[in-house]
């Protein structure tokens, strides 16, 4: 779908360079003519979000790592010295602290519309699978960056996560050793955090070319759920359509962001992480990150330690399965009746399970968490499969043109020109 | 389908309603207090950080550290800032432990303005052997290291523009410097140690640090001191000069959001026109293509 290059090298030097290394084609093909649906709505902004979060990221990463010292002494009074005398170091930081739940907000919405227009049917297999890996990465990269300011629920953080490794049966108390590089999380586990929080991200990024490369060879899906059948009435070029909307919708999102990093920029951390690490003093609520509270709960949620570590990651690794779970063959929400109301409570589950993750696990929040561990792997496991047999889809348009019609309520389709003949032209 | 998905929800809903009673020992929740800092205009008041630093020098120095913070700190600008005549005189009058010297001798020294404000003990052993055993901790973080939890849905309501609320360790740390009362009836209390209304646990091994008239504040023409001096007001300056202390950026932080957002929403409404205008031609194409 993506076809091959439209461009075409102008200059002697361009052609020269052209027929030896594409590269100008390669960009031309994929975000400038690439054909996109017309009918995306802003949830397909997101893409764009992330990978200009993803930049963000490791821009402000970069320049922290030349303030900041990974020593078990010094970790922590290298923050506060990035927070107090590194010019605009405070500024830096929380750019960098609330960019990881930035991406984490992001991709949530990112994740929840793939659920939600069923982005991971055929074809798109292989460009979900990736996202789910590039969400385990950001989830490992974030664990790690946790850790590094080395406070107290940096270190008991890490230390309660690591420890999940011991409940492995014969191997995991030596894993647990080998993964702290000692018999606590002390100098040694900060020094292999650091250098993995540096390494991930570029794996990130080598993962997230691959999520791109596979979307430009499958398309993109769109809210209809229908497969592009003329490339002229269904689709508008990536450039300038998706790229001044993708934009727009950044901005608004950076609107966003700034508000968290200039009036709330502690209101997403724990107060307990401006206390040094101290291996003596246990805090009261150990408590991970808002973006893990949902694993967090379904990992306290089982009785037996190795089950609760199993179900956690069950948890993530069911969403790769989740093609072939998905028996209905029509992908998007809008015209599958009962999946859509399904869909919303599949959305609550995840929520009320967040909040219990930040809740002790005593009492009613333990059974409650079991109430919703349970309903979470249901609707994969059960409800999906299901209910692609029983139910029947609503009439769906014929083709993605006709979709966006009947939004804007026009005239009929006719000989398309003019938008997707002439990408760069001006209008 | 429509009930049955209504009662899945609901047998959800009702889960997870149904554990929140549950938690039972909660913290009792300080009085929210009106801060000059807070909001997103929020700026210190330089007479109360000013007032609070000669709390925080006349009474808690004497346990509490504030190792983080130089005095260089309380001339800069967003701060209480006092003249850097007032802070080199203020400096010297510390001893700062230097050295080696040439002999190879550690030597004290009247403190710079470079200087950070030297702790009261040694160490956490020594400090924990001159307090029966308690640490009390370096006013540097405390300010952003302590919090109360606001529970659902007050949490919610504390990120929404214009009801936003960031200063949940100042007011916890003003409720605590007046929260002391008599410990009620059948209170087991190890001796050292107080009953506080918003401690959690209510124990506390500090003493009432403060008490009416123990510090001087600057008198008007008539003599009279301009803000009252009580318990109540030493607390809320010490507090006010504690958030700066842990965030001395924050009124650089808060000037510099609201220019950063100003320009975003400027910026994002050009492209949500030049946006329109570029689609405008696909749409027309969809209506008379």
């Amino acid at each position: 779908m993506s076809g091959h290059s439209t461009y075409v090298p102008k200059s002697a030097v361009a052609k020269w360079f052209e027929s030896r290394l594409p590269l100008v084609g390669l960009v031309h093909s994929s975000f400038v003519a690439y054909p996109t649906p017309r009918n995306l709505n802003y949830f397909w902004t997101f893409g764009a979000i992330l990978s200009f979060m993803l930049v963000a990221q490791i821009v402000t990463g970069i320049v922290l790592v030349m303030h900041y010292t990974p020593h078990a002494t010094l970790a922590f009074s290298s923050i506060e010295h990035i927070m107090r005398d590194v010019n605009y170091g405070w500024l830096l930081r929380y750019l960098h602290a609330n960019g990881a739940s930035m991406f984490f907000i992001a991709v949530y919405i990112h994740i929840f519309r793939g659920l939600y227009y069923g982005s991971y049917k055929a074809p798109r297999e292989i460009l979900w699978i990736l996202g789910v890996i590039i969400f385990l990465l950001m989830m490992a990269t974030a664990f790690m960056g946790y850790v590094l300011p080395w406070g107290q629920m940096s270190f008991w953080g890490a230390t309660v996560i690591t420890n999940l490794f011991s409940a492995l049966p014969i191997v995991g108390e030596p894993i647990v050793t080998w993964l702290w590089g000692g018999y606590s999380v002390d100098n040694p586990t900060l020094n292999r955090f650091f250098s993995l929080h540096y390494l991930l991200p570029f794996m990130i990024v080598g993962v997230v070319a691959l999520h791109i490369w596979a979307l430009h060879v499958v398309g993109q899906n769109n809210p209809a759920g229908l497969d592009v059948k003329n490339l002229k009435k269904d689709t508008v070029p990536f450039t300038p359509y998706a790229t001044i909307k993708d934009f727009f919708a950044v901005i608004c999102f950076f609107v966003f962001f700034a508000w968290f990093v200039f009036y709330i920029p502690n209101y997403l951390g724990h107060a307990d992480n401006y206390i040094e690490a101290n291996p003596a003093v246990t805090p009261a609520h150990i408590v991970p990150e808002w973006y893990f509270l949902p694993f967090y709960a379904i990992l306290r949620a089982i009785p037996d330690k190795l089950a609760g570590v199993i179900a956690m990651f069950a948890a993530i690794a069911v969403l790769a399965f989740l093609p072939w779970l998905d028996t209905s063959r029509v992908r998007s929400a809008t015209y599958r009746p009962l999946y859509k109301q399904l869909f919303w409570v599949f959305v609550l589950c995840c929520i009320g399970l967040g909040y219990l993750g930040a809740k002790p696990p005593e009492g009613g929040y333990v059974i409650a968490s079991r109430v919703l561990t349970a309903y979470y792997f249901l609707h994969f496991i059960v409800i999906l499969p299901i209910l692609g047999l029983i139910e029947k889809p609503r009439a769906m348009p014929g083709s993605i043109a006709e979709d966006v019609l009947r939004k804007h309520g026009g005239a009929p389709v006719g000989l398309a020109s003019g938008a997707s003949a002439e990408p760069n032209s001006k209008g | 389908m429509k009930k049955t998905t209504l009662l899945i929800a609901g047998f959800l809903a009702a889960a997870v309603v149904a554990a929140v009673p549950a938690s039972a020992a909660e913290q009792v929740k300080p009085p929210r207090e009106s801060w000059s800092f807070a909001g997103p205009f929020g700026t210190f008041d330089r007479a109360q950080l000013q007032r609070g630093f000669k709390v925080y020098r006349e009474v808690c120095a004497s346990c509490h550290g504030l190792s983080r913070v130089a005095f260089r700190n309380l001339s800069e600008p967003g701060g209480p800032e006092f003249t850097e005549g007032q802070v080199k005189a203020l400096a010297a009058e510390y001893q700062i432990q230097d050295g080696p010297n040439d002999s190879g001798d550690m030597f004290e020294r009247p403190g710079r303005p470079a200087d950070h404000f030297p702790s009261p003990f040694p160490n956490e052993n020594a400090a924990r052997a001159a307090n029966g055993g308690a640490y009390p901790p370096d006013f540097s973080l405390l300010a952003k290291a302590r919090t109360y939890e606001r529970g659902f849905p007050l949490f919610i309501v504390d990120a929404i523009p214009f009801f936003e609320y960031a200063e949940h360790g100042v007011d916890y740390i003003h409720a605590l410097l007046t929260g002391y009362r008599e410990a009620p009836a059948g209170t087991n209390l190890q001796p050292g140690q107080y009953w506080n209304e918003y401690m959690p646990g209510h124990a506390i091994a500090m003493p009432p640090p403060l008490s009416d008239g123990q510090v001087e504040y600057p008198k008007d023409e008539a003599g009279n001191p301009v803000v009252p001096e009580t318990i109540d007001q030493y607390s809320r300056d010490v507090s006010a000069f504690m958030m700066w202390a842990a965030e001395p950026h924050l009124e650089a932080r808060k000037a510099m959001g609201f220019k950063v957002i100003i320009f975003l929403i400027v910026f994002a409404a050009l492209l949500y026109f030049t946006k329109k205008k570029i689609w405008a031609r696909a749409h027309a194409e969809e209506a008379h293509g």
